[in-house]
C-alpha cells in the first residue's frame, strides 16, 4: 500500500512539474555542445543566451531555455528533439548547427507539430516541403554559387578541384552548387575527390589533386577536418588556393591550422565583428557581446543564434500566444525583420534571402573582404 | 599515374599503415595473452594524446618529459582499467569481460567529454618534426619517417619481451592455460597487469604519434583508429605481433592505393579496405600470419 501511495505521489509530482508553470514560455535548444561541431554549437548557444538576457520576457511570460546536447550525432539529434517535445513540452525549438543534425531533429518536430528554427543549417533540403521547419540563414545554392562567382569573376580562376565529405549532406550539397555555378561561368572541374567524416588522413586524395594542378580547391568541410586538410596539403607542397564555406568560420580555426590557413577564402554569413558598414542591429549585437563575453571573439554563428531568438520574439509577440501552431503561423509570416545578418523575410520555402559574405585569412586574422551577389 | 606520384602515395601509405600497426600491436598483445578484445585500447590511446597535450601545452613541460609523463599516465589508466573492470571478471565467462570492456570504453569516452569538453584542441607540433622537405620529387615530413621506425622498434622490443624474458614466458603460458600457470607459482594477476601496462604504454605512444601527425585531440579520437587497428590486428592474425604490424601496413596501403588507382571512387576508401578484409578472412580465417588458435601470442 505504501508503495502505491508513493507511486501516486511521484506521478502527481511529475505531472505537476510538467504542467504547472503556465506563465512560462519554454523554448527548446538542441545543438552540438560536444563532439566535432561543438565550437559552432557553443557559440550559437551563447548568441541565444545573449538575446535572452536582452529580452527575458515575451507577451508577459518569462522565457525558459531548455538546452539539450545532440553530441554532433544524428541519432542523438532526433532523441534531443523528442525529449524537448515530449518531456519538456516546449513551444518552439532552436537548432542545430549542421544540416544533417537539423534534418534528423526536424523529422521529429514535424510530427510533434512544434516549430523548429535552424540557426545555420544551409542545406536546402532542411526546409524543403516542411511545414514546421524554418531557417535564419541563407541556403547552400546561394553560398556555393557565391564562392564560384567570386573565384571566377574576382580572382580569375579557371580550374577547380573539389574535396568533399560524402557522409555529410552540407558538404555534398555545397560542392554540387559550386560545381554548377563554376562550370556555367566558364570554369572547369579538374578533380572531384571524396572522404568520409572522421577521416584524419587525406594524403592520398591531396596527392591526386596536386597532380591535376588546379587554381583553387573547394573544401566544403567542417573546420576541425578542414584545418587538418589544409595542414596536410601544405606538407605535401600544395600551392593552390583553398576556398570553403561557412562551416569553416570559427575563431579556433586559425589555431588549429596554423600557418597553413594563410590566404584561405571562405563564404559566410554577412556578419563579422570587424565588418565595415554594420547595420544597427549588428552594431548593437557586437556591443552587447563585448559586454557579456569580454575577451571572447564573436562570429556569425553567435549572431545567428541571436537572430533566431529575436525571430521567435517577433513571431510570439505577433501570435500573442505560446501555442506552437500559432507561433508557426506567425513565424511563417516574418517580414522585413531587421536582424544582425541582414533584413529577414521568409519566402515560401521558409528561407531568407541574404547576401553572401566573403572572408579571407590574412596574417592569421579573419578579414571580412566584402559581399557578393551569387550568379546561379 | 607517374612514378613520382606513386612514390608519394607509397610514403603516405607507409606513414598511415605503420600508425595503424603501432596501435594494432598493443591490441593484439592483450588479445593474444588474455583472449580479451580490449575495447578500451582506443580510449587509452586517446588519453595518451590528451596527457601529452596537457603536459606540453597547458603546463608547458618540455617535450621529452611530457612524453614520459603521458606514457606513464596512460599506463596507470590501463592498470586501473584492468584492476577495476577486468580482474574481478577473470574467472567469469569471456563474454562478460567483453561487455565490461565495451562498458569501460564508453565510460572513458564520456567521462573525457565531461572532463576535457568535446571541443577539439590543437596540439603544437615540434617544428623539428614537421618541417617538410623534398626527397627527389617526394615531399616528406620527418615525423612520417619516424613513425614506421618507432613502430618497428617497438614491435621488435615487444617480441623480445615475449620470447626472451621470464615475464614473457609467464605471459605465454597464461595464454595457454591460466590455472596451470597459477599452479606453477606464477603471479597471474601481476603478469596480466604487466601485459596491460605494456599494452597501454604502446597505445599511449601511438596516441602521441597520432596527435602529432594529425594535430588535434578530442575525446572520441580513439574510436575510429582503434576500430581500424582492431581490423588490422584481425587481418594480420589476431594475437600475432608481426601479423598486427603487417595487418596495419596492409590496411594503410589498401586505403591509400585504392584512392591512388581509383580516384573516382575515393569516397569508398574504407569500403575497399573492409571488402578486402572480408575476402582475406574468407580465404584464410586466421588472418595473414595467424596460426592455430592455441599457439598465438
Amino acid at each position: 500500500m505504501r508503495k502505491v501511495i508513493l507511486g501516486v505521489l511521484i506521478c502527481m509530482f511529475a505531472c505537476g512539474a510538467a504542467f504547472a508553470a503556465d506563465d512560462v514560455i519554454r523554448i527548446g535548444f538542441f545543438n552540438s555542445l560536444t563532439g566535432q561541431n561543438a565550437f559552432g554549437g557553443q557559440l550559437e548557444l551563447e548568441g541565444v543566451q545573449l538575446a535572452m538576457k536582452e529580452i527575458p520576457e515575451i507577451i508577459g511570460k518569462k522565457v525558459e531555455l531548455v538546452i539539450v546536447d545532440n553530441k554532433s550525432d544524428k541519432v542523438e539529434s532526433a532523441n534531443a528533439v523528442t525529449r524537448l517535445i515530449e518531456n519538456d513540452k516546449v513551444s518552439a525549438i532552436i537548432g542545430s548547427y549542421g544540416s544533417s543534425l537539423t534534418m534528423a531533429g526536424s523529422e521529429v518536430a514535424e510530427v510533434g507539430r512544434v516549430p523548429l528554427l535552424t540557426t545555420s543549417s544551409t542545406n536546402p533540403l532542411v526546409t524543403q516541403d516542411k511545414k514546421f521547419t524554418f531557417r535564419a540563414c541563407f541556403i547552400d545554392p546561394q553560398q556555393g554559387a557565391g564562392a564560384a562567382t567570386y573565384a571566377i569573376r574576382t580572382l580569375g580562376y579557371k580550374k577547380a578541384a573539389l574535396l568533399v565529405d560524402v557522409a555529410n549532406d552540407y558538404s555534398v550539397g555545397l560542392a554540387a552548387f559550386f560545381r554548377n555555378s563554376f562550370v556555367k561561368l566558364g570554369g572547369e572541374i579538374v578533380s572531384d575527390m571524396r572522404y568520409n567524416s572522421g577521416d584524419q588522413d587525406f594524403t592520398a586524395q591531396l596527392t591526386e589533386i596536386i597532380s591535376k594542378e588546379p587554381d583553387v580547391v573547394l573544401l566544403p568541410a567542417y573546420f576541425a577536418e578542414g584545418a587538418i586538410i589544409l595542414k596536410q596539403a601544405r606538407e605535401l607542397g600544395a600551392k593552390f588556393r583553398f576556398m570553403g564555406g561557412d562551416a569553416m568560420d570559427n575563431p579556433e580555426m586559425v589555431t588549429l591550422a596554423g600557418e597553413a590557413i594563410e590566404g584561405f577564402i571562405y563564404t559566410g554569413f554577412a556578419y563579422a565583428p570587424d565588418m565595415p558598414d554594420m547595420n544597427p542591429v549588428a552594431a548593437k549585437f557586437t556591443e552587447l557581446w563585448k559586454k557579456e563575453y569580454p575577451g571572447k571573439e564573436t562570429n556569425a554563428n553567435a549572431a545567428l543564434g541571436y537572430d533566431c531568438y529575436m525571430m521567435y520574439v517577433d513571431a510570439i509577440t505577433r501570435a500573442g500566444s505560446a501555442d506552437p501552431e500559432k507561433i508557426r503561423d506567425a513565424l511563417e509570416a516574418t517580414k522585413d525583420l531587421p536582424t544582425v545578418t541582414g533584413v529577414t523575410t521568409l519566402d515560401a520555402d521558409h528561407n531568407p534571402q541574404k547576401d553572401i559574405g566573403i572572408l579571407e585569412i590574412k596574417d592569421g586574422k579573419k578579414t571580412f573582404v566584402g559581399t557578393v551577389v551569387p550568379e546561379m | 599515374m607517374n612514378f613520382s606520384m606513386f612514390l608519394q602515395h607509397f610514403t603516405n601509405a607507409l606513414g598511415l599503415g605503420s600508425m595503424y600497426g603501432l596501435i594494432a600491436i598493443g591490441y593484439t598483445m592483450v588479445y593474444g595473452i588474455l583472449r580479451l578484445i580490449n575495447f578500451a585500447h582506443g580510449d587509452i590511446f586517446m588519453l595518451g594524446a590528451y596527457f601529452v597535450f596537457f603536459a606540453t601545452i597547458q603546463y608547458k613541460i618540455p617535450w621529452a618529459l611530457g612524453l614520459v609523463i603521458a606514457v606513464l599516465g596512460a599506463t596507470a589508466c590501463g592498470l586501473l582499467v584492468d584492476r577495476i573492470a577486468y580482474r574481478p571478471l577473470r574467472d567469469a565467462p569471456r563474454i562478460s569481460a567483453l561487455i565490461s570492456a565495451i562498458g569501460v570504453s564508453f565510460f572513458i569516452e564520456n567521462a573525457s567529454i565531461v572532463a576535457f569538453t568535446g571541443v577539439p584542441r590543437n596540439v603544437i607540433q615540434p617544428k623539428l618534426l614537421m618541417e617538410p622537405f623534398a626527397l627527389g620529387t617526394v615531399r616528406l615530413i620527418p615525423l612520417s619517417l619516424m613513425v614506421p621506425v618507432i613502430s618497428f622498434v617497438l614491435a621488435a622490443g615487444l617480441l623480445w619481451v615475449i620470447y626472451r624474458t621470464k615475464q614473457g614466458l609467464a605471459m605465454r603460458s597464461i595464454s595457454h592455460d591460466i590455472e596451470t600457470t597459477r599452479l606453477m607459482g606464477v603471479s597471474v594477476d601481476k603478469t596480466i597487469a604487466l601485459t596491460f601496462a605494456i599494452g597501454s604504454a604502446l597505445a599511449a605512444v601511438a596516441g602521441i604519434m597520432w596527435a602529432l601527425r594529425y594535430p588535434k585531440v578530442e575525446p572520441l579520437m580513439g574510436m575510429m583508429p582503434g576500430f581500424k587497428a582492431f581490423i588490422a590486428a584481425v587481418f594480420g592474425g589476431v594475437g600475432s605481433v608481426a601479423g598486427a604490424m603487417l595487418g596495419g601496413l596492409s590496411l594503410g596501403f589498401i586505403e591509400i592505393m585504392s584512392v591512388a588507382f581509383f580516384p573516382k571512387l575515393s569516397g569508398y576508401r574504407d569500403a575497399f579496405a573492409f571488402v578486402l578484409l572480408i575476402v582475406i578472412l574468407l580465404v584464410k580465417p586466421t588472418g595473414l600470419l595467424g596460426e592455430k588458435l592455441e599457439d598465438k601470442i
